[in-house]
């Protein structure tokens, strides 16, 4: 057992982890001080969450590239329903923005699987799409700290037990995660669709379903981010969160979860997400030129996939080539 | 039929009479071109161009440009400008050299070219209209930090990219101007990319790295209001100071909170109102651009061309606690 997680991916990212934060704390060592260590769990909450979201469309074999522009369109509906309605509860507004993603997540979930349409043209459309009814909606017009009221942006912040409720919405996801991975025919049935579509289909999984599933799933956890978001940060635009579909895909590609489908795990989504929530966090602490800064990054996600590569290999393959070499 | 006849010819007549003016000038089609769409400030600059719009009658402004910050987004606008063979563009640009074909291209074909606000190289267009001087916006986001600091202290920059072509120059400017202020230190600048995320993360490792930091000059929108927020959170209102450019609107909540004790902007709608009434004398009245010419702009008075034929338009005005009600709901 202890063997076997050793030589797993997470055991692996697990140690570049510790790594990535002894070098840092080389440079600059309050970085590793517990406080600044939750700040950056904190920081990194909103990918921890889109990261596992993303992670079921990854493993289904499709790919989500509108999450972002998703959490944009509910973080901005979430701001405009704060100004419009300041009496409304947040918690009302936030089961409005996570049906909201829900219901956004099922459209392209159902051009997926209705229509048959290849998922990474259908979210590429949908992401133009969502950031477009962004800007009819808030007719270009940011909404600003304060337009919004205080329960509205204090929420994210509230302590409970000394971590902020941002904090708590990932831990709490992650766990949810782990459960609906590990204990239910629909997470099992997601590495089934990923891991071979026409054996899925003998056992009977439906596999356009859950991949629908799995949008809807994805949609959900973008507008809930969407409301932690703009309520973080104090402000909604139309380019909130733009580009961060790549960092949510990279967090996943880093943690393990093959682009091929059917291979992966929560932990590695969420070391994942955190291995490139520390590097963020601490290149601007590290004195390092911001022109480095994107290169660094990115050789962090091209090292990762070629260590996936290597060690998701299949090795039956290897044995007919071998043969092959015989003859 | 004779009643018929002048009728008709009547009728003729009277139709010539309506139609004539329509006929005889069209409407002059300017198009602002901003450096993404939904970003207050440009929204500001439209409502300023529509005005010298209504002022000048004849003119129809298309405000128009990419939902991304990117140069390529802005040549594609560019292009199908010049597909609609618009009388003049008057551009914002996200890249110095790289909309310099695109724009030249117009310019062969008669369209008139100016840029405005963030600038493009001389031979990509006819004239550039700053909102102010780069000196004086320099000097001007120092000393709003050093008006709060009469003892001094360690300052530091949050920028928006490291390519952004006004950022670049404002702090260079501003740095010409540090030796007049003693005592004030620029201790680091940083890049938050003009992503509220990056920015907040930026401001808040300035913060980490150094303790004594007494204030944050951010000359980007989305910066300083991230920074803002990241003073805030970080619990040190009162000990450091956000201050640089920023708009009213977005800034009320920062100088409520006091993690901002003042901040500066042109005026956004007098720059979009400048900018149509430049492109509107260029392509219509002849005008001469040269080193030296005075080019009236309606109510902004005159634009004085230096010798890359660049003019600035006024002083950046300052917005703090006394002014900030009256303003927040204009831009």
């Amino acid at each position: 057992m202890l063997r076997h997680f050793l030589r797993s991916r997470e055991a692996i990212l697990t140690g570049a982890l510790f790594f990535l934060l002894a070098l840092i704390a080389l440079r600059f060592p309050a970085f590793v001080a517990p406080r600044n260590l939750a700040a950056v769990f904190n920081d990194t909450a909103p990918l921890i969450i889109l990261a596992l979201g993303q992670m079921v469309v990854i493993l289904t074999r499709c790919i989500d590239l509108s999450v972002a522009a998703n959490l944009a369109l509910c973080g901005m509906v979430a701001a405009l329903i704060n100004v419009a309605a300041p009496d409304l509860p947040v918690v009302a507004i936030i089961a409005m923005v996570v049906i909201l993603g829900a219901l956004l997540g099922a459209f392209n979930g159902i051009l997926v699987w209705k229509v048959g349409i290849p998922p990474i043209v259908v979210t590429l459309g949908t992401l133009t799409i969502f950031r477009g009814i962004i800007f009819l909606i808030s007719d270009g017009k940011w909404i600003n700290a304060h337009e919004m009221t205080e329960g509205f942006k204090a929420l994210p912040r509230a302590d409970i037990l000394g971590i902020p409720m941002l904090s708590w919405f990932a831990i709490l996801t992650i766990a949810g995660f782990a459960l609906l991975i590990s204990r239910t025919a629909l997470g099992r049935s997601f590495f089934a669709v990923g891991g071979n579509p026409h054996a899925a289909v003998y056992t009977g999984i439906d596999v356009g379903r859950t991949q629908f599933a799995a949008f809807v799933l994805a949609g959900a956890l973008a507008g809930l981010t969407g409301y932690l978001w703009v309520a973080r940060y104090a402000v909604a635009y139309v380019d909130i969160a733009g580009g961060f579909e790549l960092d949510v895909i990279a967090a996943c590609v880093i943690g393990g979860i093959s682009i091929a489908g059917g291979i992966g795990s929560v932990g590695g989504a969420v070391l994942g997400a955190l291995f490139l929530g520390v590097i963020k966090n601490a290149l601007p602490v590290v004195d390092v030129s911001p022109f480095w800064q994107m290169a660094i990054s990115g050789a962090a996600i091209i090292v990762a996939v070629v260590l996936n590569s290597r060690s998701n290999r299949p090795k039956g393959r290897l044995i007919l080539r071998a043969t092959e070499v015989r003859r | 039929m004779r009643i018929l006849k002048t009728l008709i010819s009547g009728a003729a007549m009277a139709a010539a009479l309506v139609a004539s003016p329509a006929m005889a000038q069209d409407n002059v089609r300017i198009a602002l071109v901003v450096k993404a769409l939904g970003i207050g400030f440009f929204e500001a600059a439209n409502k300023g161009a529509e005005e010298a719009a209504a002022e000048l009658g004849n003119v129809e402004i298309i405000y128009t440009g990419p939902t991304d910050t990117t140069a390529e987004g802005q040549i594609e606008v560019i292009n199908s400008l010049i597909a609609q063979n618009v009388d003049a563009i008057a551009i914002s640009a996200n890249d110095t050299d790289a909309l310099v074909p695109a724009l030249k291209k117009a310019m062969d074909r008669g369209i008139t070219v100016i840029s405005w606000d963030s600038g493009v190289a001389p031979e990509g267009r006819q004239l550039h209209l700053n909102p102010s001087s780069n000196p004086l916006i320099g000097n001007m986001i120092v000393k709003l930090a050093a008006d709060h600091l009469p003892e001094g202290g360690d300052v530091a920059v949050l920028s928006a990219t490291t390519t952004s072509t006004n950022q670049n120059t404002w702090i260079e400017e501003m740095t010409k101007v540090l030796p007049d202020y003693p005592g004030i230190n620029v201790v680091s600048t940083v890049y938050g990319d003009d992503l509220a995320d990056k920015s907040y993360r930026e401001a808040t490792g300035l913060m980490q790295t150094y303790p004594d930091l007494k204030a944050i000059i951010a000359p980007t929108s989305v910066g300083i209001v991230a920074a803002a927020q990241a003073v805030v959170d970080a619990g040190k209102v009162g000990q450091v100071n956000v201050t640089g450019l920023g708009l009213p609107s977005e800034m009320a909540g920062a100088i409520e909170s006091g993690a901002s004790q003042s901040f500066a902007i042109w005026n956004p709608i007098d720059l979009g109102y400048s900018a149509a009434m430049l492109a509107y004398e260029l392509s219509q009245n002849d005008v001469t651009v040269e080193p030296g010419a005075e080019i009236p702009m309606g109510r902004m008075g005159s634009l004085t061309l230096d010798d890359n034929n660049e003019g600035a338009m006024a002083d950046p005005f300052v917005y703090d606690a006394s002014n900030i009600e009256e303003f927040k709901s204009i831009f």
